[in-house]
């Protein structure tokens, strides 16, 4: 009942805030229109790097979780942000923890074309493309900071840990319990999950592998659908985030791998000398492109869809920007085809948790292919290597 | 660009939450899910084997049972055309032995119809011969009253001795 209730209400706040969000660049493209000091070039300008920063805004990391802002009456933004809590070290001073509040006054470096904070304690934020903390006295800083991404994280996991330790109550009362309610839907895709990508790729080791196919898959598909959320943070979208999954692949991979694999990536059979050194080359660079793949797949679909539904909303503010009745037109079609990208995002959470999943475990396969037990593979091993 | 550089910070948060996650999970979720649906199939599988055992048993049960009733009803009729065998030989026999018991009566009353009818002709005749005696004395009384009547009887007796 309690995770219903907190749902919609999650729902409902994010879809404010959107609405909230939406209703404010509408009184932005507005508002230069009623100052009759702003020149007609000028505002055209404005409104095109706004646009790229609400769009990057969007899909970069932040220190502070930003909702909307208002703009007052001289003209002065008034953000609705939540602080996050900053947690920075720096080799000198130690750690040092404050919220994120501490940075309010922004002012615009044109010449980088960045905006660059107040400093505090030594320190400020550099907006560009991402933020990042500097130091004044140009020392090393490690960025810690509970930011929106990680909060976001935070949210799915206790989500998903929430999720699953209920899904999973029910089997106290034995295997042979009918499953009900939330259960059948976990149910169906671990079984999905075993039957589709664990037993075909990894064979009779599949069993071993589950817990952490399912956990990627989980953890993708929950953080994906978190950031679909109006308001949400592109936590998959992040390459930091999809270089440890990567990572976190590659490593059980390698660790799990056995001589067949190693001895036909640096010595493979029945091969010209000159062939083979290439071969190996080959192979050693193909080994680190599987887990580079795994992280730029991931990244770019999540940013890309991120980037697609914004540019699409923002299609109406530009066309308002040019004239009002455009705009007015625009909006239905517009509406219509960001609720289209929205549904195909909602595919594509599902569709790249799968497929992240799935190569995670067709490398982990090939990893530890070629056993004694499975002669069928290894001649399907030489087949390929007689090809390639 | 910018985007492509992954930060600390945020690899570290991802890194932590992700190996908190996979052991909590990993023990309270996936292992009893993994270990039950393992279970209910191999349960679900036992069932419909049993159940394929069962119904084989009962097939084989019907046919025996059939057999069984087949057998049944030949010895029924087995039976019926004995107990119709032994009806029939029994009314045989019964009537025999009525028509010999009947013949003995028959005969055991014809000759006590015999017997009786000797004695009472045996009687009648000696009745007879009584009275034929009494009458014969009475006429030989009236006869032999007078001499006239003596003499002829004693000539008489003398013929009857010279025929013989």
């Amino acid at each position: 009942m309690s995770c219903k209730r907190f749902l919609s209400l999650l729902v409902l706040v994010f879809g404010l805030f959107w609405q909230a969000n939406s209703s404010f660049a509408q009184t932005q493209e507005n508002s230069p229109a009623g100052s009759p000091a702003a020149a007609p070039i000028a505002k055209e300008e404005e409104k095109s790097i706004n646009i790229t920063e609400l769009v990057f805004g969007h899909v970069s990391d932040s220190h502070e979780w930003h909702f909307f802002s208002t703009t007052t009456a001289e003209g002065k933004e008034n953000p609705f942000a939540l602080p996050l809590p900053m947690i920075i070290y720096q080799s000198g001073k130690g750690l040092s923890v404050f919220l994120s509040n501490k940075f309010e006054e922004w002012h615009a470096n044109e010449a980088a074309g960045i905006q660059v904070s107040n400093s505090y304690e030594g320190l400020h934020i550099e907006k560009g493309m991402k933020e990042k903390v500097i130091a004044e006295d140009g020392s090393a800083v490690y960025d810690f900071s509970i930011t929106k991404n990680v909060l976001s994280m935070l949210i799915g996991v206790i989500l998903l840990l929430w999720l699953m330790t209920a899904a999973s109550k029910n089997y106290k009362y034995g295997a042979m319990n009918a499953p009900k309610g939330f259960q059948n839907f976990v149910e169906i895709i671990v079984i999905f999950i075993r039957d589709e990508v664990a037993k075909p790729n990894l064979g009779a080791k599949a069993v071993k592998f589950m817990p952490l196919l399912l956990t990627i898959f989980f953890f993708i598909w929950i953080n994906n659908l978190l950031g679909l959320l109006p308001g949400g943070a592109n936590f998959t979208g992040n390459i930091a985030v999809t270089a440890f999954l990567a990572l976190v692949a590659f490593i059980v991979m390698l660790a799990n791998s056995n001589k067949h694999f190693w001895s036909h990536l640096l010595n493979p059979p029945n091969v010209p000398f000159a062939v083979k050194i290439m071969l190996v080359i080959i192979e050693i660079m193909s080994l680190f492109i599987k887990p580079v793949a795994l992280m730029i797949r991931l990244f770019a679909n999540m940013l890309a869809g991120h980037i697609v539904i914004l540019s699409v909303i923002c299609i109406i503010f530009i066309f308002a920007g040019m004239s009002k009745v455009v705009g007015g037109v625009f909006v239905p079609i517009s509406l219509a085809f960001s609720v289209f990208m929205f549904m195909l995002e909602l595919l594509v959470a599902a569709i790249q948790a799968f497929i992240f999943t799935n190569l995670t475990a067709v490398f982990l396969g090939q990893a530890m292919e070629g056993d004694h037990s499975h002669d069928a593979h290894d001649k399907h091993a030489h087949d390929a290597h007689a090809h390639a | 660009m910018d985007l492509l550089t992954p930060e600390l910070g945020l690899f570290f948060w991802t890194l932590i939450a992700f190996l908190i996650v996979f052991i909590i999970l990993k023990k309270f979720a996936w292992k009893p899910i993994l270990k039950s649906l393992g279970e209910r199939e191999q349960g679900i599988a036992e069932s419909i084997s049993a159940a394929e055992r069962v119904k084989a048993e009962m097939s084989q049960l019907k046919s025996e049972n059939e057999k069984l009733m087949v057998q049944a009803r030949e010895e029924r009729t087995i039976m019926l055309r004995e107990a119709k065998e032994i009806k029939d030989k029994m009314i045989i026999e019964a009537k025999d032995q009525a028509k010999v018991e009947a013949n003995k009566i028959i005969m055991e009353a014809q000759a006590q119809i015999n017997q009786q009818k000797n004695a009472a002709m045996t009687e009648v005749k000696n009745e007879i011969g009584t009275l034929a005696l009494e009458v014969a004395e009475k006429i030989l009384r009236k006869q032999l009253n007078s001499a006239e009547g003596q003499e002829a009887y004693m000539s008489m007796l003398a013929k009857d001795i010279k025929l013989n």
